[in-house]
């Protein structure tokens, strides 16, 4: 094991290295281009042997994947924003053909007008496509989380894409220190794939061909029963990981103070690691409030939802948002929560266009949501239409 | 995490003079000091050589949860003196703030040193001595951290230097350690 400190692009880089995928195709768009960049280096250093495809679009960069998946490859891609967008049929295409790809997405702003920093409205689009959603906080998490989504995809009880999250420039370019296991470690962890299927022209199969709608709705529904699966195996997963590694940085929820709280904050990705801060604060001034930072937006964890409604009363910050209806966390935790509990929810939109959250946001969110005394409703924090 | 024990830096520098290089040099030493958590950030936006840039950098004994930009900096570090003219660099500045400018003049010479502590060093003129320049302009954010430990406590010249050297191999490691060597025995302090 080494400490490794680098931004979470490069950090995801060597997360990807080390899993050896034997396909790699993908192309750069801002903020995820240090990622393939950082590949492209251990291409060059020869510490990655597999294959390296440079493609002209990211719609071919999800094709290629797709080729080389389900020829049995292990296969990794990155992007971003508009790249993600351009990528959208082939997304659908790659979960349907229940194809084991991970890929890293910078959460960024989707134009006009142009603007490169975070929000997650370009995932969010994306969540009917059959891809597993995970939101990381930390250089440290991404690291884990890469190795750990190949593991998940490529179970016979998923064999589903994952799509790992995190913000642009506020985790892709921010320095952390990570520790990376060693290669023998990690190929522990994670065998070489054994695909549950592949094109082979010595063992000819046919695939993507016409079927009827009886078929197609059990295809449908063996890909909702995978993603089911997925709940469980998730915390397995980590389970694992931390008995290895000593680390779990939560399964389906990172939950923070919890135990006691009449108040729980549910946040993702990087406002889930600033609300840390927040709760401390808030604690210090005797509010009894906790943290669960959302990690799983794919499979939903419905039941985990239900279970926090029973205990408390719910505040939810979105940094992204359905247009003509509300945060899409917001959304389906209120979905989750009909006719199971009648917990109060507050909603907050906050840091679209990557505009900056800090603790001191979140705790007068918090405190806005305790004292209020609206239910189920959704306030775009610190908007003035005047500025 | 606490806040307690965190440490936040703003360094004010010019797009190409190696603001964000600094705060990355900066936190990877302070990890080899034993702070366990460390993080080091740009502010991205106008990315032109020669245009306003800054860079963060947080040091603490703990894991850093914070990922908003930082608002009341314990030390700010000036790389280009002409910066001060046109952007408010004391904004935020806790009481007992420290800031660490590039420039020929002392502490004195500048006004808000009877109310912050103010550390001065000839970044630019250490790096013409010591030959390092690209494309002619001498690079001054290896040079000033070499005056770094004689303001944030929590970092070390040798480990400074170490991570200089793991970055740069050969005669430029070796002339950049140098410069933070001069760097460190040249700063002037009025704390």
């Amino acid at each position: 094991m080494s400490v490794m400190i680098n931004t979470g692009n490069y950090i995801a880089a060597k997360a990807a290295v080390m899993a050896r995928p034997q396909v790699v195709a993908a192309y750069p768009i801002t903020p995820q281009t240090t990622l393939v960049e950082g590949i492209a280096n251990y291409v060059e250093s020869g510490e990655y042997t597999g294959e390296y495809i440079c493609v002209e679009s990211e719609h071919s960069a999800m094709t290629a994947c797709i080729g080389a998946s389900e020829a049995g490859s292990r296969t990794f891609t990155a992007t971003s924003s508009h790249g993600l967008l351009l990528m959208h049929e082939m997304l659908h295409w790659a979960a349907l053909a229940r194809l084991p790809i991970v890929m890293c997405n910078i959460n960024r702003v989707i134009g006009p007008g142009w603007n490169i920093w975070s929000d997650q409205n370009d995932s969010i689009a994306q969540r009917d496509t059959g891809w597993l959603q995970i939101y990381c906080s930390s250089n440290q998490e991404i690291f884990d989380t890469i190795i750990q989504s190949f593991k998940l995809a490529e179970n016979k009880k998923i064999v589903l894409p994952v799509l790992i999250n995190y913000d642009a420039f506020i985790i892709s370019h921010t320095s952390m220190p990570a520790y990376i296991p060693d290669q023998e470690e990690i190929d522990d962890f994670l065998p070489p794939l054994n695909p549950a299927w592949k094109l082979d022209v010595d063992n000819p199969v046919a695939h993507g061909t016409l079927i009827g709608t009886k078929y197609y709705e059990k295809l449908r529904r063996a890909m909702h029963d995978a993603q089911q699966n997925a709940i469980k195996l998730i915390p397995k997963i980590a389970k694992d990981w931390e008995k290895q590694f000593g680390r779990n940085h939560g399964d389906l929820f990172e939950k923070y103070q919890c135990e006691d709280a009449e108040y729980i904050l549910i946040s993702m990705a990087a406002i889930g690691a600033e609300s840390k801060v927040a709760i401390d604060n808030l604690r210090k001034q005797g509010i009894k409030i906790g943290l669960a930072r959302l990690r799983i937006f794919r499979p939903f964890p419905s039941e985990e939802v239900i279970a926090l409604g029973k205990q408390a009363e719910l505040i939810v910050i979105d940094r992204n948002i359905s247009i003509g209806s509300e945060g899409a966390m917001f959304n389906e935790i209120k979905s989750a929560l009909y006719q199971q509990s009648d917990a109060k929810v507050t909603g907050f939109i906050a840091g679209l266009g990557g505009k900056d959250v800090p603790y001191g946001d979140i705790e007068k969110m918090c405190k806005k949501a305790i004292q209020g005394k609206t239910k189920n409703h959704q306030i775009w924090f610190g908007f003035k239409e005047d500025d | 995490m606490t806040l307690d024990n965190l440490i936040e830096i703003v360094i004010h520098g010019r797009g190409g003079q190696g603001s964000v290089t600094a705060a990355n040099l900066l936190v990877a030493a302070a990890l080899k000091d034993g702070n366990k958590g460390v993080q080091a950030f740009p502010v991205f936006g106008a990315e032109r050589r020669g245009a306003p840039v800054r860079a963060f950098a947080r040091i603490s004994e703990s894991e850093i949860h914070l990922r908003s930009e930082i608002y009341e900096p314990d030390v700010v570090i000036i790389q280009d003196e002409s910066i001060m003219n046109i952007i408010d660099t004391l904004k935020g500045m806790k009481k007992d703030g420290k800031i660490l400018i590039n420039t020929t003049k002392s502490p004195d010479e500048f006004d808000f040193s009877n109310k912050f502590n103010v550390a001065t060093v000839d970044a630019t003129g250490i790096a013409i001595k010591h030959d390092i320049l690209v494309g002619g302009i001498p690079v001054v954010n290896t040079p000033i951290l070499g005056a770094v430990p004689k303001v944030v406590e929590k970092v070390s010249l040798p480990a400074i230097q170490e991570v200089i050297q793991e970055k740069w191999k050969g005669d430029a490691g070796k002339n950049n350690v140098k410069a933070t060597n001069d760097a460190f025995k040249q700063v002037e302090l009025k704390f």
